[in-house]
């Protein structure tokens, strides 16, 4: 099968011509030795089945980023029978720098120019006859997002694929490179035979909205209320989604499922349901929220605002060894941490993503407010009621900063910080949906299993032995909870509150129906309980320990997903757990020696 | 000797030297940054935050210390 590679630099819409060509059929394919996600797809390619694979956007072919490395070592690895190449045909005078590199490689190589509706709105020609005698290559003017041009650029596509050119080896590649000042002559005489720019660009719409977006006093407010609005629409038009979900999930359980089990073991239709069923169920409850989020984020990328975002926010997360983009992440955070771990994929510095999934899980996202409503209520005055909350938002922010700060040395960020602004643009409703869909399918693909299998697991602690009561102090959860006693005492966490800290593993959304479960009582009379049990000192130590400590088992599943790492996964469950420890002890001893 | 990062709002310059290590010339050198290319400072972020470059028919942020290494003439 013949391997076609797209190659372009960032901002130039590859992902957008990749999407159009694949239609939905792509998927996330697995490259030995690389550590991002390339997605790939089967297409026709001139009556044969050819391989596309979408290479991260790079700069500069020999540059040091961590993209670049991706693709140098993905043609040094790798077969590639064509390489199709996408500049922006607005940005050509500086763009064919990347074309002539890669022509050194010696491979059949296309060129596509795409934007071309922009360029013509900004006057800017571009002689393609001409540029295709010079570089003896097909060249096509291309829209990726209307799919103007995009048959005649597959047809120059097949006709040169066939043609039979040596693969370059990791040697030819670094040699290739060697020729820097005499690309840039090349470049430039090219462009001066072939393109014409006019001294201003026709089009100022960009920097009108600019001048209000970026505006030195209005530009933050603007970005934290468009923060706002999108976080609100997220979860405003997400929750009514959810609760349908899970009341058809309820509805085939209780109609189909358990009549149908009714007369096998009780340990079999447990495990059935309680287990392997409820897992699905979690799994299914993301569902609406990563679509909503990634019809928006889309949205905010594809129109550039992105960019300007990180402008705004770069002089405060600069300190913290993050960047703006960092920011928006950790704010959507607070809604669902699942799709602002996958979300910081726009970050391309390896490190710099890692240092950013590493302070995402802290922010009090939608789950763990119920857990603290209904602890707060049960525990606190309506008086005090604002101001616990409050503070468990100010220790959210505060555990996020000092998990930056202490391990940015860790995570250090070697790429320059220089970002493109590129000029706003609606992305087609076709980008959007696309978008959302190709996110939830690797969501269900990577974390389904493995928040099954944490479901299950958790099931069987809290359900077994089966002389033990359901979520009693005597099953597996109870005895575990008993071993950890001589560390949980010490922050005021009694046996049942241990178990529902089990139960918190899976999500926190269950938290307070284990609670239910654990103490036997529901609603009012559980809450009445609760006070008669623990006192306000013990409750606020356990809604610290729930805030700090690992969110949720679907989280967990996203950061091994995002990062191809266990190790990078275990040391965010352990950094998180002991932070929660240390905190919850410091508090809770803290307020006994004051006498409370 | 200017640097970019000392250019007033509006102003504009040419290009008389990149002073950066390979990875932060490379990257520049691939958005247009070259001796002798004019740009134009459009806007600073508050608080000291980055620069916001036109530099032929593209927009560029930096932070100021990256603008540091790039003389203008």
């Amino acid at each position: 099968m013949k391997r076609i590679a797209l190659l372009g630099m960032p901002n130039t819409g590859k992902s957008t011509l990749f999407n159009r060509i694949s239609g939905a059929s792509a998927r996330v394919g697995n490259w030995p030795g690389i550590t991002v996600d390339l997605m790939s797809a089967k297409i026709l390619m001139g009556g044969h089945i050819a391989e596309l694979i979408d290479l991260p956007g790079i700069y500069d072919l020999h540059g040091f980023s961590d993209d670049e490395q991706v693709v140098r070592h993905f043609l040094a690895h790798n077969t590639v029978d064509l390489v199709i190449v996408l500049l922006n045909s607005t940005q050509i005078d500086r763009q064919l720098s990347l074309l002539l590199q890669i022509k050194k490689l010696n491979l059949p190589t296309v060129l596509t120019l795409n934007m071309a509706d922009e360029a013509k709105r900004v006057g800017i020609t571009v002689d393609t006859e001409n540029l295709e005698k010079e570089l003896q290559m097909p060249v096509i003017q291309i829209s990726a997002k209307y799919g103007d041009g995009l048959p005649k650029a597959l047809q120059a596509a097949a006709s040169v694929i066939h043609q039979h050119k040596t693969a370059p080896t990791p040697e030819t590649i670094y040699h290739a490179l060697q020729e820097d000042s005499q690309i840039e002559r090349e470049m430039e005489s090219l462009i001066q035979h072939n393109v014409q720019i006019p001294v201003m660009l026709n089009d100022n719409t960009t920097d009108k909205i600019d001048q209000v977006l970026l505006h030195k006093w209005l530009g933050l407010p603007l970005f934290f209320i468009a923060m706002y609005a999108m976080f609100d629409f997220i979860f405003t038009a997400g929750k009514p989604l959810q609760e349908g979900i899970a009341w058809l999930l309820d509805l085939v359980r209780t109609s189909t499922l358990e009549p149908l089990l009714s007369s096998s073991p009780a340990w079999l239709s447990g495990l059935l349901l309680d287990g392997i069923y409820n897992g699905l169920a979690t799994v299914a409850a993301f569902v609406p929220i990563i679509i909503l989020f990634f019809l928006v984020m889309s949205m905010i990328e594809d129109s550039g605002y992105l960019s300007r975002a990180a402008f705004l926010m770069d002089a405060l997360m600069a300190r913290m060894g993050l960047d703006g983009r960092g920011f928006v992440m950790m704010l959507m955070g607070f809604g669902c941490n699942v799709p602002a771990l996958m979300g910081t994929r726009v970050m391309r510095s390896r490190a710099m993503r890692l240092l950013t999934m590493l302070v995402i899980p802290f922010s009090l996202c939608s789950a763990r407010l119920q857990v603290f409503i209904f602890m707060i209520a049960a525990l606190f005055t309506a008086e005090h009621a604002p101001l616990v909350l409050f503070t468990l938002y100010v220790m959210s922010f505060l555990t996020m900063f000092i998990t930056a700060i202490l391990f940015q040395g860790q995570y250090q960020n070697t790429e320059p910080f220089i970002l493109e602004l590129p000029p706003y643009r609606f992305p087609t409703p076709r980008q959007i949906v696309l978008r959302g869909w190709q996110e939830v399918k690797h969501f269900l693909n990577r974390a389904s299993k493995f928040i099954v299998i944490g479901v299950v697991l958790v099931w069987l602690m809290t359900n077994f032995p089966t002389n033990a009561a359901p979520a009693s102090v005597d099953t597996y959860a109870g005895q575990i909870g008993l071993l950890f006693a001589p560390i949980l005492d010490p922050i005021g966490i009694n046996r049942e509150l241990s178990i529902a800290l089990i139960f918190g593993f899976v999500a926190k959304e269950i938290v307070v129906g284990s609670l239910a479960v654990i103490y036997g009582l529901q609603g009012d009379a559980l809450m009445a309980h609760m006070t008669t049990q623990i006192d306000w000192v013990q409750a606020m130590s356990f809604m610290l320990f729930t805030l700090i400590y690992t969110p949720c088992l679907s989280t967990i599943a996203t950061l091994r997903n995002e990062s191809k790492s266990t190790g990078f996964m275990w040391l965010s469950i352990a950094w998180s757990l002991g932070l929660a420890w240390v905190v919850s002890f410091v508090f809770y001893q803290g307020a006994r020696a004051l006498g409370f | 000797m200017h640097t970019l990062s000392n250019l007033e709002v509006g102003q504009q310059a040419v290009i008389a030297a990149i002073e950066a290590e390979e990875s932060l010339f490379h990257r520049l050198a691939a958005l247009g940054f070259r001796v002798g290319k004019p740009l134009s400072v459009m806007r600073r972020a508050i608080f000291n935050g980055p620069i916001h470059v036109r530099l032929g028919t593209t927009d560029i942020i930096l932070r100021r210390i990256d603008a540091e290494r790039i003389k203008i003439g």
